[in-house]
């Protein structure tokens, strides 16, 4: 087993995989927290675009990931602090660049394969430069989380309260569109883009059901994150199924495992359901 | 440009492609209403798994399309009732599903080219069987859709009347998902799982925009969806890039100068219309007497001779 890592593509899948996982296990805590779930959906098959555009250039596809989806991240910014309630604004701009993304692939060639790869990631096929980027990238990532911890924090919980104390929440929101989108673009190369959401978002929810302070939330969905990722491509390497498979399984199993141990550990905290569609019209008074 | 319809597999697109366009209309007016455009983009990624099983065990897809969206449409209304839940649940459930879709194709010979046309659909594969199938199930959808129509309309805009007024809001809810489901898997032929959104969201975000009266907003999206659809099959008939790209691009390029334009009207309007779409629909307002001398709420602006029969 441990004569695997003297392969570079294998070394070079265990580095990437990590850096990523942790880098989205600490960015997914606020995307959760903000409810950007589908903002983080929507960035990632703009990542599609980016990695079919770079095909067809001939560049790097994390470099083209990077630069589409950083612009459409400004753009989604531009849109309004309450990203949450645009949700029909966030779908078109997704299907869009889907529709874009398709476009580049039917030009490149007919290959099939390069959009099974981008879509469902290719992590064995992770470069040493790929590597470093990456590395670069979450090191910024985390330096910028870093600095922006507090006033973020406090935007995301009580985002007019934050305002009224002062706290751009308009800037805030677009400079955390701007560090998810390079979370995204990296967890891309990893598990592809129609499963993103699995790091991102994933240990991010289950953490938040069994942690409730701020940083023993932020480890524990780092660590699911990690334990996936790194446990996903051991069983790759073991099984023979697809990397990205295991890993969105060991997730999902996570994510189901801390919704019954929330039950078992807080049953007091649920709460009576409401309805979906006051989400939409949250201003809308009560006729009669 | 017309010699193309000479051909069985333009017809079958066509006539496909205009059905899939109808019922997307109306069942994204309840989606975009409800705000349910999330549910509506996993649903239809969660068809990839149900097709790519399909395709392993040698069933017809719709079969798997239709097991895994509704089955997922049923965990999707348990899972998801927090609010601040639904989004993470349906996304768990998709990226789940999602693993398991490309699990099932890896152990598929011919994986790749499957994985493809599932994803971004085969308009000229589509056979006369296939037309017909999409038709039973297009009719199936109306039916029920002509006889929840009212009511889940009255739950999507205030639940909480609908609830004081006796209506099952949950159940409602439920079938409505159900129902995303079946249209989704009808769909998936034609555009693609990743696209179906396209023509679920699309033209009811900008009828929505135009119309506000939800009979006048369903029509004007059925209208937009079937000229996307016929647009979008008649320029990749005549060119090499993709009928979805054309669709996609479409229904983009409409939806953003009337979301910026209209935008003024609607953020004045729409809660006026609401309020009195809402006591009318609850029949504790006379709708004849209101259109003549309802208080505006906010700006002054009386509202000129609307009648609502």
């Amino acid at each position: 087993m441990l004569d695997l890592f003297q392969h570079d593509f294998v070394r070079n899948a265990f580095l990437a995989g990590g850096v990523v996982a942790i880098v989205s296990g600490l960015v997914g805590y606020f995307v959760v927290l903000r409810g950007q779930a589908f903002a983080s959906e929507a960035l990632s098959h703009v990542g599609f675009t980016g990695a079919t555009a770079a095909a067809l250039l001939g560049i790097n596809s994390l470099e083209g990931m990077l630069f589409f989806t950083l612009l459409a991240a400004l753009g989604m910014g531009l849109l309004g602090k309450r990203l949450r309630n645009r949700d029909v604004e966030v779908g078109m701009i997704l299907t869009f660049m889907l529709g874009l993304g398709v476009l580049f692939l039917s030009i490149i060639t007919q290959n099939a394969t390069t959009a099974v790869n981008i879509l469902f990631g290719s992590i064995l096929s992770v470069t040493h430069t790929d590597v470093l980027v990456t590395i670069g990238a979450g090191l910024a990532t985390i330096i910028l989380l870093a600095c922006l911890f507090r006033p973020l924090l406090f935007a995301s919980f009580d985002p007019d309260i934050a305002e009224a104390r002062g706290v751009p929440s308009q800037g805030l929101s677009v400079l955390f569109l701007l560090l998810l989108a390079i979370s995204v673009s990296e967890a891309m190369k990893v598990v592809g883009v129609l499963l993103v959401f699995a790091l991102l978002v994933v240990p991010a929810a289950a953490a938040e059901h069994l942690a409730h302070r701020p940083f023993s939330a932020i480890l524990l969905s780092v660590s699911i994150s990690l334990v996936s990722c790194w446990g996903g491509l051991v069983l790759a390497f073991v099984g023979h199924w697809p990397a990205s498979f295991y890993i969105v399984s060991l997730t999902s199993i996570f994510y189901f495992v801390s919704l019954g141990l929330r039950a078992i550990l807080f049953p007091r905290r649920y709460k009576e359901p409401s309805h979906p569609s006051r989400e939409v019209f949250p201003e809308a008074p009560n006729p009669g | 440009m017309l010699a193309i319809f000479q051909y069985p597999f333009i017809q079958n697109a066509f006539l496909a492609g205009s059905l899939v366009a109808i019922t997307t209309g109306i069942l994204g007016y309840f989606l975009v209403t409800r705000g349910l455009t999330f549910a509506g983009h996993a649903l239809s990624n969660i068809g990839f798994a149900g097709a790519a099983g399909a395709v392993l065990l040698g069933v017809l897809p719709v079969v798997g399309l239709l097991v895994s969206t509704v089955g997922a449409a049923v965990a999707i209304s348990v899972l998801g009732r927090e609010i601040r839940e639904r989004d993470v649940a349906i996304g768990v459930i998709m990226t789940f599903t999602l693993g398991l879709g490309i699990l099932f194709l890896s152990l598929y010979h011919g994986y790749a080219e499957q994985a493809y046309s599932i994803l971004f659909g085969t308009i000229v594969g589509i056979s006369r069987s296939d037309v017909w199938v999409t038709a039973g199930l297009s009719a199936g959808l109306m039916a029920v859709l002509a006889l929840v129509g009212r009511p889940l309309l009255f739950s999507s805009f205030d639940p909480e009347l609908a609830e004081a007024r006796g209506l099952p809001v949950r159940l409602l809810g439920s079938l409505f998902l159900v129902l995303v489901a079946v249209t989704v898997s009808i769909a998936m032929q034609v555009i693609g799982v990743l696209l179906v959104f396209a023509l679920l969201v699309g033209p009811p975000a900008t009828a929505i925009r135009l119309v506000h009266r939800p009979a006048g907003a369903i029509g004007l999206s059925i209208i937009l969806g079937l000229t996307y659809t016929w647009l979008g099959i008649l320029l990749a008939a005549n060119s090499t890039w993709p009928v979805s790209f054309y669709i996609t691009t479409l229904a983009f390029g409409i939806y953003l100068p009337v979301r910026y334009l209209a935008k003024y009207r609607i953020d004045k309007q729409v809660q006026r219309e609401r309020s009195f779409h809402l006591q009318v629909a609850a029949g504790s307002l006379d709708a004849e007497v209101v259109t003549n001398d309802r208080p505006s709420q906010d700006s002054g602006v009386p509202i000129k001779g609307k009648r609502h029969a």
